[in-house]
């Protein structure tokens, strides 16, 4: 066991992989000889080479195109999108090709793929730089969809992920690379060395790509979050001194609806959270589910608190991201309702 | 021009240069360049204290390509570019003081603070962004040219992009049908010899990026960019060849940048050494500088004022970015749709 940051979690987790099994292979946009720009990848291509550890051209659609035929051909490639605003290019190359290939030859082939790529806010990235488009991916029938909250998660999902023969989206919420955020931009920032989460073992091990898990438990309203909003959430129930219980998503797809009907049949209230914009947002998947599954459970509407139906705006990042403060009103308010 | 003749390095001689620019011009080239780097520096130093925050890529080292270009084009003319788009809006003579309030995120930028240092836009200089997309720029400034032949108002857009932009897919999308419908662009490619930490050799096949036109049969030479003359008279050609409808054509500035990618790059992928030499032997500045000295165009007492009428300008540009106000967050939810 060691304490790491996210980054190191991921770039262990690549290690691992590696080393375990010469088919996988990672590459990327400045992901070979400088080990990414957030350094997700350093140190790789020293170890394992130019051959399996690389420079792509900023080729976004060919990236993803050629993780398409390498996997069709005996491999099992990384593909690194530096930024999740920047996957569009391959948008088309994710939709028509890498989600039905499996369908489409009545499974003579699966699709062994990873597309590693950070998203979401909090670092004044504005609007290229700071997206959560993982609603759009949920929507692809045949892609799994999955975002860890914290590098022991990370790792362990990474490997199930590159493992796993379908084609995995593997979102790295890019503000908790290197500590917990919980929502408070004012705060010295906080490390993974002093988290239980950033405990991360060393070696192979995996983190069930199918499983929430519930990080608080409680008896007054459910909280379902993923990524940054986990702590956002954690924080803000803790703030409100209320018993809520905090089930973090870990995978959007397929999504865990086991674990959330059981705890909103317990509470009967419901709040869900996303960086991403509202309409559309994955939210209303969940709580569209949540009414056939609980309803008769419900005491109160549930209610969402996400980002605005407006691109990420460069001024007043911290009334775009869904913070600690409208955290707590909508809890106040489901649990009045 | 044929592509042939793209083999001898640059499309003018250096006599030819001298006679088509006057003293006035080239004393106004030497201020233009200035207030860019004056200016980036200063942002740079805003950035050190937190005043501006996220991306900001800075233009130090590549001042001569915009300058040069800027002096080809007309009124009216288009211009599109990247994220590293503070240099242009200067040329553009758009204010230091919007553009700087942007990079700060206030109400007085040129996008009222949503937009940040990669992303503003003027109707009145006919500036089109700053686009933080690598490559879209290439398309839509494609696009601009096909609205000027369609109205036939005898525009000529200037699209520029990197050296890593130039691998994007929608980039021969954009050549294939300029050429097909002879649309009135020029591809200016900022070589910088870098795309963030990686270097043009290895992602590129094909290194030499004004033969990047070549299968359309689109024209391409290769610029000194780091010299503002060279510049400029590549750019009257090349203007002058896309406004007599000949279609699209592609200069490749050979340039450099001195700073980070952006104000986060540790800068591990080139050394120190390599950064130095460029700005000791071709530093767009101090080349015209020597020149307008050794000609006796102006004085050093002459040329420091200048610097210091720069700095003047450029530490209001700064004042008015911190003062200006954050705009209403009433702003944030508005110009979504109509
Ligand atoms: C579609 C897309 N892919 C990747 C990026 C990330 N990115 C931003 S700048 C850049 C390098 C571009 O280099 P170049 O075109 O040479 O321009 P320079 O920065 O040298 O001016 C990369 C990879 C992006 N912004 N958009
Ligand atoms: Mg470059």
């Amino acid at each position: 066991m060691a304490r790491m940051t996210m980054i190191k979690a991921i770039n262990s987790a690549l290690d691992v992989l590696m080393e375990k099994d010469e088919t996988v292979c990672s590459f990327g946009e400045d992901a070979g000889y400088f080990g990414g720009v957030f350094g997700c990848t350093e140190g790789l291509q020293e170890k394992y080479g130019l051959n399996r550890v690389f420079d792509a051209p900023i080729n976004e659609s060919a990236i993803i195109a050629m993780a398409i035929g390498m996997a069709s051909n005996g491999l099992r490639p990384v593909a690194e999108i530096q930024f999740a605003d920047y996957i569009f290019p391959g948008f088309d190359q994710i939709i028509s090709e890498l989600s039905r290939i499996r369908y489409r030859t009545a499974g003579a082939f699966t699709m062994p793929v990873t597309i590693r790529t950070p998203c979401g806010g909090g670092i004044y990235g504005g609007q290229t730089h700071s997206m959560s488009p993982e609603a759009f991916f949920t929507h692809i029938p045949g892609i799994r969809v999955v975002m860890p909250s914290n590098p022991h998660d990370a790792k362990g999902m990474l490997i199930a992920s590159v493992e796993c023969d379908d084609p995995v989206i593997f979102f790295e919420p890019k503000r908790l690379y290197n500590g917990p955020f919980d929502g408070d931009p004012h705060k010295p920032a906080l490390a993974w060395s002093s988290h239980e989460k950033g405990e991360v073992p060393k070696g192979h091990y995996t983190v069930d790509i199918n499983k929430a898990e519930i990080v608080r438990g409680g008896s007054e309203l459910t909280i379902l979050a993923y990524g940054t909003m986990v702590h956002v959430a954690k924080e803000s129930a803790r703030l409100a001194g209320v018993d809520a219980e905090v089930i973090d998503l870990r995978t959007l797809i397929p999504y865990d609806m086991q674990t959330i009907a059981k705890s909103v049949n317990k509470t009967g209230r419901c709040v869900v959270l996303h960086e991403a914009p509202r309409t559309s947002g994955f939210g209303a998947e969940l709580i569209a589910q949540i009414q056939e599954d609980c309803f008769y459970a419900l005491e109160a509407p549930i209610i969402r608190v996400t980002g605005w139906d407006t691109p990420y705006p460069h001024a007043h990042e911290w009334a775009y991201f869904p913070g600690q403060e409208r955290v707590m009103r909508a809890i106040k308010q489901v649990l009045e309702n | 021009m044929s592509e042939k003749k793209s083999k001898s390095k640059n499309t003018s001689s250096k006599s030819a240069r001298a006679k088509s620019v006057n003293p006035e011009q080239i004393l106004s080239f030497y201020r233009e360049m200035l207030l860019i780097r004056r200016f980036e520096e200063k942002s740079g130093q805003l950035y050190g204290q937190g005043l501006i925050a996220g991306f900001c890529h800075l233009y130090i080292g590549q001042e001569a390509v915009v300058v040069g270009m800027q002096s080809a084009i007309g009124e009216g003319d288009q211009v599109i570019t990247g994220y590293r788009d503070h240099g242009h809006m200067l040329a553009l003579g758009m204010e230091a003081r919007g553009v700087m309030a942007e990079l700060t995120g206030r109400e007085g930028g040129y996008s009222k603070g949503k937009g940040g240092s990669m992303h503003m836009f003027s109707t009145e200089k006919n500036f089109y962004g700053g686009h933080g997309i690598v490559g879209a720029q290439v398309a839509l400034g494609t696009g601009l040219a096909f609205a000027n032949a369609y109205r036939k108002n005898d525009r000529v857009c200037l699209a520029y992009f990197g050296d890593g932009a130039s691998n994007q897919g929608q980039v021969y999308e954009s050549f294939n049908m300029a050429k097909l419908w002879n649309l009135p662009v020029v591809y200016v490619i900022e070589n910088n010899q870098y795309a963030m930490g990686t270097s043009i050799a290895r992602s590129s096949s094909e290194t030499q990026l004004h033969r990047r036109g070549a299968s359309f049969g689109i024209p391409g030479f290769e610029v000194d960019g780091m010299d503002v003359l060279a510049v400029h008279a590549a750019g009257i050609k090349a203007v002058k060849h896309a406004r007599a409808g000949k279609g699209p054509i592609i200069l490749e500035m050979k340039t450099y940048r001195y700073r980070g990618h952006s104000m986060s790059d540790p800068a591990k992928y080139r050394s120190r050494e390599e950064v130095d030499a460029v700005r000791k032997q071709s530093d767009p500045i101090q080349m015209l500088k020597a020149k307008i000295m050794d000609e006796k165009i102006a004085g050093e007492a002459e040329l420091k004022a200048i610097d210091k009428e720069i700095r003047a300008q450029v530490s209001d540009a700064a004042d008015f970015a911190v003062d200006s106000p954050e705009p209403d967050p009433s702003e944030l939810l508005s110009d979504v749709l109509v």
